[in-house]
């Protein structure tokens, strides 16, 4: 009580002159517009400066503009998308023979001990040894041909679609599972209306860590005793110095991996537009 | 003593054959956690159609009898007979809404060509016209109501509910107890309604029964007029006999 009646006086010991601080945010603050392209763009204006003034050497870094003229030519006669068309197959056939693969994997370890006994303990080994130190022997086995390289990507995709999906249906509520069993759901019922489901969030979780995985496996596959593929076509500009076909390759990669990441970010929102009230 | 699948008889009636009058027979009920009997020799029965409360403190067995009833305990050591209809629906404590299906699909699940029935359903809680919400986007009273509609559907013989309002605040709970008299008169089930809300049962229940140490200690028909309310001096008089019994003095 005491306190409370000094108060007014120590108050009007300090005047409004003393103006108020205010409160420092510690957070980052307001979002900047087109915050995503200022980086790149500053880096761009760099590379297109340092090309300009001659401080960049052309055979160490093409310039922007060379770039741009020389994936005009590569499309006009044909070498970018008759590429690009081959690199794109391969990485499709690899990405959903791995899906597939890693799917039915994770559904059988998951639902069955025995086949978790069976599966896991290997898929784990295969998980520790990067797909491409298993290429030397991948190419005693199948050759230097498409299935070699089909085969490489799909051993780097389904182990991000097991691991996830596993996880995923390992972690689904078991006071689902005491539902599904008071409501007498059937083993197959049981899967459709709750494993399945359940499991989705761990299975597109996966499915993005695997469509980076199969473009990173197509860009090592590629510039091994290729003949075709962005990867065969960067390979090739080496030899001759040409680094502006290397930097459209290397464009054309990074391009190719944002959208693929993208599509499967807008599959997952339409796919959990259950989860939409909590996430977003 | 002898586990779930060796000793223990559960018997399914099917529609007619073992107990015709009754909806719930129990004898001799044993249930135990690391020797410590959870339900000891207990035996129960429920007429069809009866509204059962089962009362009791947190730890007398309440829950055990519940999931004994409803089939849930494997691997629990037990002994004792049983025989429940085989059309038998449980509600939950939390609503136990599958997140990823909608309301319509939550009600119908593992029924087929159930929709029409599962609209009906969801009408008679009042919730018409919320077929095509995401659970999430329910209220919690409105996630208990749509379990409710997705128990009824089934036309069960036997409702099982454990604690289906411990989780609602106050008001809405009031509510509830007026919404499941009123479908429990539509349907007439026999329920065992397994709660810790001493008020809560006096309310909906036929018969109270009061469980403590895995044995029933208590036993109160209800014979008060409709609405039962706490005003009223019989309503008082049950409350503290069932009150004694719990061991709680006022």
């Amino acid at each position: 009580m005491t306190q409370l009646a000094t108060l007014p006086a120590i108050r009007t010991q300090h005047p409004v002159t003393q103006p108020v601080r205010r409160r420092r945010r510690l957070g980052p603050g307001k979002q900047i517009k087109f915050g995503a392209s200022i980086g790149p763009v500053l880096l761009l204006i760099a590379w297109s400066i340092g090309s300009a003034t001659g401080w960049l050497d052309p055979r160490v870094l093409s310039a922007p503009w060379t770039v741009v003229t020389t994936t005009g030519e590569l499309i006009a006669d044909g070498r970018l998308q008759s590429n690009l068309l081959t690199s794109a197959q391969r990485a499709f056939a690899g990405l959903g023979l791995g899906i597939l693969l890693g799917t039915v994997l994770a559904l059988l370890s998951g639902l069955s001990r025995l086949g978790e006994a069976i599966l896991d303990g290997p898929i784990q080994i295969k998980r520790a040894i990067p797909s491409l130190a298993l290429l030397p022997l991948l190419i005693l086995w199948l050759g230097i041909g498409e299935s070699m390289k089909i085969t490489t990507i799909t051993l780097g995709v389904f182990v991000p679609i097991y691991i996830h999906t596993h996880n995923g249906l390992r972690t689904i509520d078991s006071r689902y599972v005491e539902l599904a069993e008071t409501v007498g759901l059937s083993r197959w019922e049981f899967i459709r209306r709750v494993v399945l489901p359940g499991a989705l969030p761990g299975f597109l979780l996966g499915l993005r860590f695997a469509v980076t995985a199969a473009w990173l496996s197509l860009v090592v596959v590629e510039q091994i005793n290729s003949t075709s593929g962005i990867g065969y076509m960067m390979e090739l500009a080496r030899t001759y110095g040409q680094t502006d076909i290397i930097i459209v390759g290397l464009v054309l990669y990074g391009a190719l991996g944002l959208l693929s990441d993208g599509a499967v970010r807008l599959i997952q929102r339409r796919a959990l537009s259950w989860r939409r009230t909590l996430a977003d | 003593m002898a586990t779930h699948t060796g000793g223990l008889t559960l018997e399914k009636n099917k529609g007619r054959g073992l107990t015709l009058d009754q909806a719930v027979e129990v004898r001799g009920l044993t249930r135990k956690y690391d020797d410590r009997a959870v339900l000891d020799d207990l035996d129960l029965s429920i007429k069809p159609g009866e509204f059962v409360a089962l009362l009791g403190k947190s730890g007398s067995g309440k829950s055990t009898l519940l999931r004994a009833l409803a089939g849930l305990d494997y691997d629990v050591v037990g002994d004792g007979e049983l025989a429940v209809p085989a059309n038998v629906s449980v509600v939950f404590q939390d609503s136990r809404l599958l997140p990823w299906a909608r309301v319509l699909d939550n009600v119908v699940l593992g029924l087929r060509r159930a929709d029409e029935r599962g609209r009906e359903s969801l009408a008679e809680v009042g919730l018409a016209g919320r077929e095509k919400a995401w659970p999430n986007e329910l209220s919690g009273g409105e996630q208990q109501r749509v379990a409710l509609a997705r128990s009824l559907v089934r036309e069960p013989a036997l409702l099982l509910a454990d604690e289906p309002f411990g989780a609602l605040d106050a008001l809405t709970r009031l509510k509830m107890h007026v919404l499941l008299r009123k479908l429990c008169a539509a349907h007439q089930p026999a329920v065992l309604l397994v709660t810790h809300d001493v008020d809560e049962s006096i309310v909906l229940a036929d018969r109270v029964i009061v469980l403590d140490e895995g044995r029933i200690v208590a036993e109160e028909p209800i014979e008060l007029a409709e609405p039962r309310s706490p005003v009223d001096p019989g309503f008082a008089a049950v409350r503290s006999k069932l009150l004694d019994a719990l061991g709680v003095s006022l």
